[in-house]
């Protein structure tokens, strides 16, 4: 099996999933385990470079569709396309490939136990795409230090508190440079400034690395503070300032509700959508 | 009552189903790159090495508790130099590739399962997936590996140190001079049973750990699932090894002697 990263993509493909290109698809997708119904008719495009929010009661679905992207589920009908190929009746040995330009942050972090924090971040990178050691080390200083964790890098998993397993989890999918990074909840349980840290994280790879970014949350302050903030390069310094209402376009929310998309529009719609629908304010409010 | 029957007969099928596919990726893995050689080394040391002790103190109490109750046996016919004989065929053959792998079972098959579970709902496993790792080639290869070929290890080991338990009871409880027990010995020893010592611990190895495995990754149900896990999979392995005992013993049978 050859494992193949990130996925090579002949120039075609390269430009039709270029800036605003449909990098992620799902069209009328539907899953059900047993005899109950998760996902009833689900299609959305992400473009590159831009970010889906992905909102919705406990058990709406979110972290599945999630896996259903990585592949880790199969759905029992419609299409998923992920970086230009159909993902969703394909081998696991080809999703390898895929993956490679994948990175997710679990809901729970999912960190391995009987690995170090170091060796979490640089699991991709040693055992995987077997980078030299030093170049691997370096990588995982500079994920970590973005993530604020750089003096924590040899404990283990167990010694650290919920959220600095968040942190160490998103600095492992984001350790190989991918292009589309998954966020299940990365917020959830974080202090408000911790939170921002993290939301700032997510804005500065989307708009200084052009990675295109699923985000599943129930914390509105950080679903708009991702979607209405911006990242530029001040110098030394990265600044946060609010996005011109063009760009805030590229931020799409997503309400899930019984399996299918309740509400899709960006944050403005949001605000107004919930003035007219119950549900959509119960959720905001 | 018939519908119950048949949703267990379609259970255990699909069960069957799905252990047979582990080992069929698991065969693939052993042949075809990528291949964790880090992980092989970590498991020869986890379930060979960490097995050792309760393996010799196995083998030990069991050689030396079989030349005693064999001596008393044995003096009815007036025949105690000829403990050597049955402590040395008894153990060669059956006791010593039996004990090793129920005690392998409990102490390996119980660790695997409960290891394999607990990343299972944790998304650990999820996550090595996510990170273009194939778990089957992670975690189950280096395990099944280690199993082939520790545990018929093991069991050379355990059953040497049962002939010896049985010399130490012999001389010192029986009162047998050594060498009688030692000619004694050499003499139960055919060599079709040692090659049937040799040959059925990599099928109990082999047994242990892919139901430890299989078991493992079939855990859903957060922590008291990984407690049933594990439950679950020392009774399945140690009644497998019984089982499968007395088939390669069969089989071996008919093939050697
Ligand atoms: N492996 C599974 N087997 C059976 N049901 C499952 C499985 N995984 C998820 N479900 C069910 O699917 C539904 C959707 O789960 P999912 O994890 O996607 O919810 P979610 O929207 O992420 O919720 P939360 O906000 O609580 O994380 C839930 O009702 C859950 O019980
Ligand atoms: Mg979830």
């Amino acid at each position: 099996m050859a494992v193949v990263h990130p996925a090579p993509r002949s120039a075609l493909l390269e430009e039709a999933l270029g800036p605003g290109g449909p990098i992620i698809v799902f069209d009328h997708v539907q899953l059900a385990f047993d005899d109950k119904i998760i996902l009833r008719d689900v299609s959305f495009t992400l473009k590159t470079g831009h970010t889906k929010i992905f909102l919705g009661a406990s058990g709406a679905g979110k972290s599945t569709i999630l896996r259903l992207i990585l592949g880790l589920l199969k759905p029992d009908g419609g299409q998923i396309f992920v970086n230009g190929e159909r993902v969703d009746d394909m081998s696991e040995d080809n999703l390898m490939a895929v993956r490679g330009d994948l990175g997710m942050v679990f809901q729970e972090g999912a960190l391995f136990d009987s690995l170090s924090v170091r060796e979490n971040v640089g699991y991709k990178l040693d055992e995987e795409l077997n980078w030299v050691r030093s170049d691997a080390d370096a990588r995982v200083q500079e994920v970590l230090g973005f993530v604020g964790l750089g003096e924590f890098i040899d404990r283990r998993p167990s010694e650290l508190s919920g959220g600095q397993r968040r942190r160490v989890a998103i600095a492992r999918a984001m350790a190989a440079k991918p292009r589309i990074l998954l966020y299940d909840e990365p917020t959830t349980g974080l202090d408000p400034i911790t939170a921002v840290t993290v939301d700032e994280e997510i804005i500065k790879l989307r708009d200084l690395e052009g990675v295109s970014s699923i985000l599943v949350t129930h914390q509105l302050r950080d679903a708009f503070f991702v979607a209405e903030h911006t990242a530029v390069r001040q110098g030394q310094d990265i600044e946060f300032p609010k996005a011109s209402p063009e760009k805030c376009q590229e931020a799409e929310f997503i309400m899930l509700r019984d399996g299918l998309i309740a509400f899709e529009g960006n944050a403005g719609e949001l605000r107004n959508a919930a003035q007219t629908d119950a549900y959509i304010e119960a959720f905001l409010s | 009552m018939g519908g119950g029957l048949v949703e267990w007969l379609k259970a255990a099928l699909l069960e069957v189903q799905e252990y047979v596919g582990m080992l069929s990726l698991t065969a693939r893995g052993i042949v075809s790159r990528p291949f964790y050689y880090r992980d092989v080394v970590q498991q020869f040391d986890a379930i060979g090495v960490g097995s050792l002790t309760v393996v010799l103190l196995t083998g030990l109490f069991t050689g030396m508790v079989l030349a005693l109750q064999s001596g008393t046996t044995l003096d009815a016919f007036g025949a105690r130099s000829m403990v050597g004989r049955l402590v040395s065929a008894s153990i060669v053959k059956e006791l010593g590739p039996v004990l090793t792998g129920l005690m392998v079972a409990g102490r390996v098959g119980s660790g695997i399962a409960a290891e394999l579970g607990s990343m299972m709902v944790t998304d650990q496993i999820a996550a090595l997936r996510a990170l273009g790792t194939d778990p089957i080639r992670k975690l189950v290869v280096p395990r099944v590996l280690a199993g082939l070929v520790m545990v018929p290890v093991l069991t050379v080991i355990a059953s040497a140190v049962g002939i010896v338990g049985g010399w130490i009871v012999t001389v010192f409880v029986l009162r047998v001079a050594s060498s009688v027990y030692w000619n004694s010995v050499v003499e139960g020893l055919y060599i079709q049973d040692v090659w049937m010592g040799l040959i059925k611990p990599f099928f109990l190895g082999f047994a242990i750990v892919s139901i430890g495995c299989h078991v493992g990754l079939r855990t859903t149900g957060g922590t008291q699932g990984v407690g049933r896990a594990t439950t679950n999979a020392v009774v399945a392995s140690s009644v497998a090894v019984i089982a499968v005992d007395y088939f390669v013993t069969q089989l071996l049978i008919v093939l050697i002697y």
